[in-house]
C-alpha cells in the first residue's frame, strides 16, 4: 500500500513508514557498505606497510621509476571529479536537472581521463619491464621451482639494447633508476603492490563510472529529484571512496622514495 | 512500487506467501525475504549433499576396508578439498544466517520485509554464482589444496582451479557481506511499534553480532582470496618467498577472516538454541541480557584470537602467549550462554520435541568442541595437537555438533511456519537419534587418534591407527542415514503433513503471533509490542 503524504511519493517502498524512514535506512546500507570497501583496501595497506620496512630499499627504487607528474595529474582530475560529483548532488537536491547531467557527465569524463593515463602509465611499465612477477622475465616459465636468480629479467635485456630504449622513449636518467632497480635481489615485490592496488583501484573508478553513468540517466529521465536522490547520493559517497583510496595510494607508491 | 493488494478484514486463511503467486518465476523473482529463505534452504540442502559425498568418500577410503585403496592419494586430496571447502563456504557459513535468518528476523522484529528486499534477492544470486564458479574447479580443473588454500603450495605449485575455487569464495563473501548488511540495517530500522532493542527475540541479537563480524571481517578475506588469484596468475609475491614475499602473512590474513568466522557459524546456531530452549521450557529465558551481550563479546573478541592457529608457525612466544591468554577469554561469553540456557530449563516445563533434542544435543556437543578448543589454545598442548586428528574431531564437534544440530532443530521448530504444516515428531526423533548416535562415534575416536599422533590430511596411516578410523567410518554411515531420514522427514511434511496451528509450540515471539504459513507481509495488521520476547511467567 502506498502511503500518501504528498512528498513521499516518490519511490517509497511498501516496508517502509515514510521516505525519510527509507532514505535514513538506505543511507546506513551504504555506510555500512563503504566501509567493508574501507576494510578491503586496508588488508592491502598493512602488506604494503609490512613489505616497505623489510624492503625499504627496494620500494624507494620501485618507487622512484613511477611518473610522479601523472600521478599527480591523476589526483588533480579525482579531486575535481570528486567536486563536480558533489555538486551533481547538490544541483539534483535543488531539482536543477540539467546542471546536474552535465555534472555527472563531468565526472565521468574525469573518471575516463584517469583510466587514459593509467593506460600509458601501464604501457610504459610493460615495455621496459617493471611489472609484477612472472611478466618480468624474458623467459616466463623460467622462475619456476625457486630459479628466479637465475633467469633474465626484461629490465637487463632492455638495458643492453640502445635502440629499443631509444624507441621506448627511455631517458638517460630512467636507465640509471632502472638500474638502481635490478640493483636490488627482490625488487618484483614493489611492482606486484603496485599494480595489485592501483589495479584493484582502477577496477572500483570503472564501478564508479558505471554507476555515475546509471544515475545519469536517471537525472535526465527525471526519476530523480529533490524529493527522492538517494541513488545520487550512495553513489556520490562510493565515488568520494574511490577518491581517498587514491589519496592514500599517491603518496605511498609516487613518493614514499 | 508496492504491489497492489489490498488489506480487506476477510479471506485471510487461505492467502499467504506460498501461494501469493505462482509459478516458477514467481519464485525466481521474489522479493519476499520467506522465499528467499527457502531458496538458499534448498540450495544449501543440495550443497549439502554433495559435501557429505565427499565426506563419505573420504570416511570410506580411510577405512581400509578393501586390499586396495579406494582413492589415489591425488583423488584424496582434492576430496578433501571439496568437502571442506563446500561445507565450510557453501552450508555452515550461509546455512542459518542466509536460510533461518532470512525467514524469522524480519517476522520476529514485527517488519514486513528486510530494509532491502532487492539487494537480498541480488545476495542470493550472487551466492548461487560464487557456488556455481568454485563447483566449476570440479569440472575443469581439480583443487587439491584443502580449503585454506595455504601458501605457497596453492600459488606455485598447484593446478590453476584454485583461482576458480577462490574467486567462488570471493564471490560467495561478497553474497555474505550484503546479507549482514541487510540485516543489520533492518534490525536498526524496521522494528515494530514497541520493539525496543531489549525486545528483540535473541535469534536476532546473534544474527546482528553475526552480521558485524560479516561485515568486518569478510573484506579481509576478499582481499587475501584476490591476491592468491592474482599471485597465481601475475605471480605478484607477496606470498611466494621466491619474490620476497612472505607465506606466514598468508596466515596472518586467512585466519584474520577465518577465525572470526567460525564465530559467522556459531553465534547464529547459538539465537537458535535461545529460541528453542525457552519455547521448550515454556519459561522466560533466564539472563536475557547476558544472553544478547555475550554474542556482542564473542563477535568482538573473535578478532583478537586468530593467532592461535599459528603457534607452530614461528611467530614469537610473546606472540603465542598473547593469543592464547586472549583465546581462553572466548570462553567466558560462552559459557554465559550455557549457564544461562541450563538455568532455563531449571524448574521449566520441559518437553522433547524433536527441536528440543536437538538443541540438547547441541549443547552437550558444542561443550566437547569447545572445551577441546581450550586445550588446543594452550601453546604447549598445542605443538603435540596441531595438524592432528584432534583439531579435526575438535572442529567438527563444533561445526558439526554445534551448527548443524542447531540447523536442525531449526528447521524442525520453523517448520510449521514455513509450511503450515507439521513434520512427523517420530521422525525427527529417529534422525536425532542417529545424528546424534553417529556423530559421536565418529567424531570421539578422532580425539584418540589425534592424542595418538594421527596427522590429518593424510591419505594413509600406520597399522596401529585402523581400528579406530574403522570405527569412525561406520559412524559417518550412521550420521548419512540420520539426514536421510532428516530429509524424508521434511518432504513427508511438506507434502503429507498434518495442518499446524499458527503457534504449535505455545512460543511467544512474533513470528508465532501471525498465521502459519504467514501472509506475504508477514502481518495483517503491524503489531505493537508492549513486552519481552519471552513472556512466559
Ligand atoms: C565456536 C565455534 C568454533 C568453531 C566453528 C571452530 C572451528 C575450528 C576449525 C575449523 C579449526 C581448524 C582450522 C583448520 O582447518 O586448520 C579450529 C582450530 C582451532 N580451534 Fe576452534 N572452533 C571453535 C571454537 C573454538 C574455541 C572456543 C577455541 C578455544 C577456546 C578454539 C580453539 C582452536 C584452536 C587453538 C585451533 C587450532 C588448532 C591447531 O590447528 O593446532 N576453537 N577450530
Ligand atoms: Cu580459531
Amino acid at each position: 500500500m502506498t502511503s500518501v503524504s504528498s512528498s513521499s511519493e516518490f519511490h517509497h517502498q511498501h516496508h517502509f513508514k515514510s521516505a525519510d524512514h527509507q532514505y535514513a535506512s538506505s543511507k546506513q546500507g551504504i555506510w555500512l557498505f563503504l566501509c567493508t570497501e574501507i576494510l578491503m583496501f586496508g588488508g592491502l595497506f598493512v602488506g604494503y606497510l609490512i613489505y616497505h620496512s623489510m624492503y625499504p630499499t627496494v620500494f624507494k627504487n620501485g618507487s622512484e621509476t613511477l611518473d610522479w607528474k601523472m600521478g599527480a595529474v591523476n589526483t588533480v582530475v579525482l579531486l575535481v571529479s570528486s567536486f563536480t560529483m558533489a555538486a551533481a548532488i547538490n544541483y539534483v537536491q535543488r531539482g536543477l536537472h540539467k546542471i546536474a547531467a552535465i555534472m555527472l557527465a563531468l565526472t565521468i569524463a574525469c573518471a575516463a581521463a584517469f583510466m587514459v593515463i593509467k593506460y600509458f602509465e601501464y604501457s610504459h611499465k610493460f615495455h621496459v619491464g617493471t611489472v609484477p612477477g612472472k611478466f618480468s622475465l624474458v623467459d616466463p616459465s623460467c622462475g619456476a621451482g625457486g630459479k628466479r636468480a637465475e633467469c633474465e629479467s626484461k629490465i637487463a635485456a632492455l638495458l643492453k639494447n640502445p635502440a629499443e630504449l631509444e624507441k621506448n622513449h627511455v631517458s638517460a636518467e630512467e636507465v640509471t633508476r632502472l638500474k638502481a632497480v635490478i640493483s636490488q635481489p627482490k625488487w618484483e615485490m614493489f611492482y606486484g603492490f603496485y599494480f595489485v592496488m592501483t589495479g584493484l583501484h582502477g577496477i572500483h573508478v570503472v564501478a564508479g563510472a558505471l554507476l555515475i553513468f546509471w544515475i545519469f540517466i536517471k537525472t535526465l529521465r527525471r526519476k530523480v529529484g529533490p524529493e527522492y536522490y538517494t541513488p545520487v547520493e550512495g553513489v556520490g559517497l562510493f565515488w568520494h571512496v574511490v577518491d581517498l583510496v587514491w589519496i592514500y595510494l599517491f603518496p605511498l607508491l609516487y613518493l614514499v622514495g | 512500487m508496492s504491489s497492489a493488494h489490498t488489506k480487506t478484514e476477510h479471506g485471510h486463511t487461505d492467502h499467504n506467501y506460498l501461494n501469493h503467486g505462482s509459478g516458477i518465476w514467481s519464485w525466481m523473482t521474489t522479493l519476499d525475504h520467506k522465499r528467499i529463505g527457502l531458496m538458499y534452504f534448498a540450495t544449501v540442502a543440495t550443497l549439502f549433499l554433495i559435501g557429505g559425498f565427499f565426506a563419505l568418500g573420504i570416511r570410506l577410503h580411510l577405512a581400509k576396508f578393501g586390499a586396495e585403496p579406494l582413492l589415489s592419494p591425488d583423488t584424496y586430496n582434492k576430496f578433501m578439498t571439496f568437502h571442506g571447502a563446500i561445507m565450510v563456504f557453501m552450508v555452515i557459513i550461509p546455512g542459518i544466517p542466509a536460510f533461518l535468518g532470512n525467514f524469522v528476523l524480519p517476522i520476529q522484529l514485527g517488519a514486513k520485509d528486510v530494509a532491502f528486499p532487492r539487494l537480498n534477492l541480488a545476495s542470493y544470486y550472487i551466492f548461487i554464482a560464487g557456488a556455481l564458479i568454485a563447483a566449476s574447479s570440479m569440472i575443469f580443473n581439480q583443487v587439491d589444496t584443502g580449503w585454506t588454500f595455504y601458501t605457497p603450495y596453492s600459488t606455485a605449485k598447484t593446478s590453476n582451479g584454485v583461482i576458480l575455487l577462490v574467486l567462488g569464495a570471493f564471490t560467495m563473501g561478497f553474497s555474505s557481506i550484503l546479507t549482514g548488511l541487510n540485516f543489520i540495517v533492518t534490525t536498526h530500522k524496521l522494528r515494530a511499534p514497541g520493539m525496543t532493542m531489549d525486545r528483540i527475540p535473541l535469534m536476532i541479537w546473534a544474527l546482528y553480532s553475526t552480521s558485524i563480524i560479516q561485515i568486518l571481517a569478510t573484506p579481509i578475506l576478499a582481499i587475501t582470496l584476490l591476491l592468491i588469484g592474482a599471485e597465481k596468475t601475475l605471480g605478484v609475491g607477496i606470498f611466494d618467498p621466491d619474490l620476497g614475499g612472505d607465506p606466514v602473512l598468508f596466515q596472518h590474513f586467512f585466519w584474520f577472516y577465518s577465525h572470526p568466522a567460525v564465530y559467522i557459524m556459531i553465534l547464529p546456531a547459538m539465537g537458535v538454541i535461545s529460541e528453542l530452549i525457552t519455547a521448550f521450557s515454556k519459561k522466560t529465558i533466564f539472563g536475557y541480557r547476558a544472553i544478547a551481550y555475550s554474542s556482542v563479546a564473542i563477535a568482538a573478541v573473535s578478532f583478537l584470537v586468530w593467532g592461535h592457529h599459528m603457534f607452530v608457525s614461528g611467530q614469537s612466544t610473546i606472540a603465542g602467549i598473547v593469543f592464547s591468554i586472549i583465546t581462553m577469554f572466548v570462553g567466558v561469553p560462552t559459557a554465559i550462554k550455557l549457564f544461562n540456557w541450563i538455568s532455563t530449563m531449571y524448574r521449566g516445563t520441559v518437553t522433547f520435541e524433536a527441536p528440543m533434542l536437538f538443541a540438547l544435543g547441541f549443547m552437550f556437543l558444542f561443550t566437547i568442541g569447545g572445551l577441546t578448543g581450550v586445550f588446543l589454545a594452550s601453546t604447549g598442548m598445542d605443538v603435540h595437537f596441531h595438524d592432528t586428528y584432534f583439531v579435526v574431531a575438535h572442529f567438527h564437534y563444533v561445526m558439526v555438533g554445534g551448527t548443524l544440530m542447531a540447523l536442525m532443530g531449526g528447521i524442525f521448530y520453523w517448520f510449521p511456519k514455513m509450511f503450515g504444516k507439521m513434520t512427523s515428531d517420530l521422525g525427527g526423533r529417529i534422525s536425532w537419534v542417529l545424528i546424534f548416535t553417529g556423530f559421536n562415534v565418529t567424531f570421539f575416536p578422532q580425539f584418540v587418534l589425534g592424542a595418538m599422533g594421527m596427522p590429518r590430511r593424510y591419505f594413509d596411516y600406520l597399522p596401529e591407527y585402523t581400528n579406530l578410523n574403522q570405527i569412525s567410518t561406520v559412524g559417518s554411515w550412521l550420521i548419512g542415514l540420520g539426514f536421510l531420514v532428516g530429509l524424508i522427514t521434511i518432504i513427508h511434511g511438506i507434502l503429507k503433513g498434518e495442518k499446524a496451528s499458527d503457534n504449535p509450540w505455545g512460543a511467544k515471539t512474533l513470528e508465532w503471533q501471525t498465521s502459519s504459513p504467514p501472509p506475504h507481509e508477514n502481518f495483517t495488521t503491524t503489531p505493537t509490542v508492549t513486552a519481552g520476547p519471552y513472556d512466559f511467567r
